[in-house]
């Protein structure tokens, strides 16, 4: 691992909650390390466990799924299916190999811009602790 | 796609906002060299005319039919530059934006990472555009009516305003009577009109204009739909009065055998009802409920031979085998109106509110010096001892708010002024005795505010700064233990009454109405308004508002002011009759769905539904989508085995680029 590794992390964040509360973070200037770049979804019920798998591929060092807090999804059950299909992902990772600490999910509402900042430090640091992933890369795709 | 992309990529400075810690023509520079990149610029403020017109420009000039704009969050500009493209020929969903300042520049402040990051967005920004699809949005009738839940004067003011606009209005009160806190206040402050003397009108009002339909001693069980179309469902509780054959008499109350027992909730516990009850003489229907909790007959089964009110009743109107009865109809817009809880006194034990019958709060206060209130507006305390007409006042101001020791950070806005009310007409009733105000600040912010506080100083009225830390009994006084901080001196005050100027918390029954309409907290814990600045009374979710107290604390004025707001707001829809739905539904690729209707159970809309099509002469199932249910969350898509149900604009294909374009460039 090199000295002045960063880890790369991509996030997804529902539009409702989770990207709502990272917009808070920054009206409130909270700050934060950059190493997040932020993929913004309806609901967390829409990220598709394969998305989390792809990033990884596509060279990501850590994913986060943020979404709101289970019962105050905006879409009344979209979290519950996140969480269910997203924990079970979580399992799946650990068992053929990858860092559970690379794969992150939370729930962070409209009004927690501090708890966005503790999760994206736990997040960055739990990647920077696993390492560069250098797992199944696939060929880099030329988009 | 047919037509080559053409994009264009506006860098906006936002001021120094965005600038100061990302280099925008860096950010700039580098987006023109990425695939399919026509122009790319950069402005101070993209989102004021000159900013929109050079896009619009850009747009017809060089043939661009794809839009970046890397400014603010697309949740606080993105119908404004939609609208803008498709002032200029583009189909409005033709756009994308990088959010570089609530997502980076704000949140960084090194200089090479923000422009980094910015770069990562806007090149994440440039795969997806490319590969975005026109929608068009889609017009459904809009119910010219409306809901408001709550019908304190935030609810009655909005009602009447919709009303008379001449649209129908379903007004929800969960108790039996409209009125609400207001009602409970003696005078308001500053200019001491009597609060009944103005909100009584308005609740005759509500209950007898044509197009008020009032639900009292009901709650909303089940809100559907969207905005144009949301679809109610109200559960009328039984009164066990039959609401037309009751006159409001009063012979049932007085005959009722357990006349008087139960503490009265307009009292604040302080008078006393029976089990079957008009709330205060001035309700709104004046109509009996009997609590079923209370009545004899209804919760042991027996009242004497027969129950008395019963007997009492001349139209025979009470009904014991009365039911709930659940109203469903259909709305256009909805006013949340649900008030406030005032802070729980108990919660701060060093002041002895639990132990002290002589401690009361500002609640009980106003129902005290109220002349319709338990003592006639006699000031009688009873002290433990006996009764006392108090010759030592403390008011304490700040009970419950600006605590973070009870959760409340904020401040409630209207205890100064109560307190300063309460003390004058104290003044009025007790002209020799002494009182006292234990303060943090004074804040007399509102329209003539300040010059009523100097007028209650005036009147002999003294101020300490001080924030007690403890109330106690001494003999048949009770102490309260203070510094004052002007003079650093500590206090043993000996005093016969203590008021607590308790401060405004959130319902407790608050998240009920969250999640009928998936509202959002802010973080003191009222219901969050969608901009704090450009749209304090609407919500996240479309065609629902705020008024009053659920969206944080107020006086009356600012409450009614809101609910004014949030009428006209409510009835933008319902004067169009029309809405726009969104275009970001989901859709099926019918080639490739195998009907398995995983979907179909995942849906928490049902708007998916399996149909029968002919497929190369075999008849097959598969998914359907029906638009006007559907909202997009796209759930079902990443439940799909063959991805062939997609939300648009939210498309695998759409994502899977924006993954790549983010992992790739490290």
């Amino acid at each position: 691992m090199s000295e002045n590794y960063e880890p790369n992390i991509v996030a997804f964040l529902c539009n409702w909650c989770s990207y709502a509360g990272a917009d808070l973070a920054g009206t409130s200037r909270v700050q934060y390390p950059a190493n997040i770049q932020v993929i913004r979804v309806m609901c967390s019920g829409r990220v598709n466990p394969l998305y989390v798998m792809n990033a990884l591929q596509q060279g990501a060092d850590g994913v986060l799924v943020s979404g709101c807090h289970p019962g105050d999804c905006h879409y009344m059950e979209g979290n519950f299916y996140a969480r269910r299909r997203l924990g079970m992902l979580k399992d799946l990772m650990e068992f053929v190999g990858v860092d559970p600490r690379r794969f992150h999910m939370s729930w962070v509402s409209a009004s927690e811009g501090n708890k966005w900042k503790e999760v994206v430090e736990k997040t960055v640091e739990d990647a920077r602790e696993a390492g560069p992933f250098e797992g199944f890369r696939r060929r880099q795709i030329d988009w | 796609m047919t037509e080559k992309p053409k994009i264009g990529v506006y860098v906006c400075h936002c001021g120094i906002n965005i600038s100061a810690t990302v280099d925008v023509e860096t950010v700039a520079d580098y987006a023109l060299k990425l695939p399919n990149v026509e122009v790319a610029r950069t402005y101070s403020y993209m989102c004021s005319d000159p900013g929109q017109v050079l896009i619009k420009k850009d747009i017809k000039e060089h043939g661009l039919n794809r839009v970046i704009v890397a400014s603010c969050s697309p949740r606080m500009h993105e119908p404004t530059f939609r609208k803008a493209i498709q002032e200029a020929g583009l189909n409005p969903y033709y756009l994308e934006m990088a959010n570089i300042r609530e997502q980076c520049s704000w949140v960084h402040q090194n200089i090479d990472e923000g422009t980094a990051k910015s770069k990562k967005l806007v090149a994440a920004s440039v795969a997806k555009v490319r590969l975005l699809e026109a929608l068009e949005s889609k017009e459904v009738d809009a119910e010219p009516s409306a809901l408001v839940i709550g019908a304190g004067i935030a609810g009655i003011q909005a009602a009447l305003d919709i009303a008379d606009a001449g649209f129908k209005v379903y007004l929800v009160e969960k108790t039996p009577s409209v009125g609400g806190r207001m009602a409970q206040l003696d005078k308001t402050f500053p200019t001491l009109d009597c609060s009944a003397c103005i909100l009584t009108p308005k609740m005759v009002d509500c209950a007898s204009h044509p197009n008020i339909e009032l639900l009292s001693y009901s709650e909303v069980e089940e809100i559907g739909g969207y905005i144009g179309n949301f679809e109610v469902k109200v559960r009328k509780k039984a009164r066990y009065v039959d609401f037309d054959k009751c006159t409001g008499c009063g012979d049932c109350a007085t005959e009722c055998r357990v006349k008087d027992r139960f503490p009265s909730e307009f009292d604040q516990g302080m008078g006393k009802r029976s089990a079957i009850y008009l709330p205060f003489p001035q309700a709104v229907p004046a109509k009996y409920t009997i609590d079923p909790e209370d009545c004899l007959f209804l919760s042991k089964g027996k009242c004497g031979k027969a129950p008395k009110c019963a007997e009492a009743c001349r139209p025979g109107a009470i009904n014991f085998d009365q039911v709930d009865e659940i109203v469903e109809f259909k709305v256009g817009a909805v006013i949340v109106a649900t008030g406030f809880d005032p802070f729980d006194a108990s919660r701060k034990p060093e002041y002895g509110y639990s132990d002290y019958p002589n401690v009361i709060t500002g609640m009980e206060m106003e129902r005290l010096v109220s002349a319709s209130g338990p003592t006639g507006g006699k000031l009688k305390i009873f002290t433990g001892e006996g009764e006392i007409e108090p010759k030592e006042v403390a008011f304490i101001k700040c009970v419950g708010s600006r605590d973070e020791s009870v959760g409340n950070v904020y401040c409630s806005r209207v205890c100064c002024m109560y307190v300063a009310k309460q003390a004058h007409l104290l003044r009025d009733k007790l002209p020799d005795a002494n009182i006292r105000v234990y303060y943090m600040d004074v804040r007399a912010f509102g329209k003539g505010f300040e010059e009523f506080y100097d007028r209650v100083r005036r009147e002999n009225v003294r101020y300490i700064r001080g924030n007690p830390s403890e109330i106690f009994k001494r003999g048949d006084k009770l102490v309260v233990k203070v510094e004052d901080t002007l003079t650093a001196t500590p206090l043993e005050d000996e005093v016969d009454l203590v008021v607590l100027g308790v401060g405004l918390e959130p319902r407790d029954d608050m998240r009920q109405t969250m999640e009928l309409l998936r509202l959002s907290q802010s973080p003191d814990r009222f219901f969050l308004e969608a901009h704090p600045k450009l749209r304090p009374v609407d919500t996240a979710t479309e065609g629902v508002f705020l008024a009053g107290c659920c969206q944080g604390p107020k006086d009356i004025p600012d409450t009614v002011a809101q609910a004014k707001g949030a009428a006209s707001s409510a009835m933008i829809p319902l004067a169009r009759g029309k809405v726009m739905i969104s275009a970001q539904v989901a859709t099926v690729d019918e080639s490739t769905c195998r009907g398995c209707g995983f979907c179909v159970n995942i849906c928490p809309y049902k708007a998916i539904e399996l149909v029968t099509v002919n497929r190369y002469g075999h008849e097959i199932e598969v998914a359907r989508v029906n638009e006007a249910l559907c909202k997009g969350c796209g759930s079902c898509s990443a439940g799909c085995l063959s991805d062939s149900i997609q939300p648009k604009s939210f498309r695998d294909r759409q994502i899977l680029p924006q993954i790549a374009a983010l992992g790739v460039l490290k």
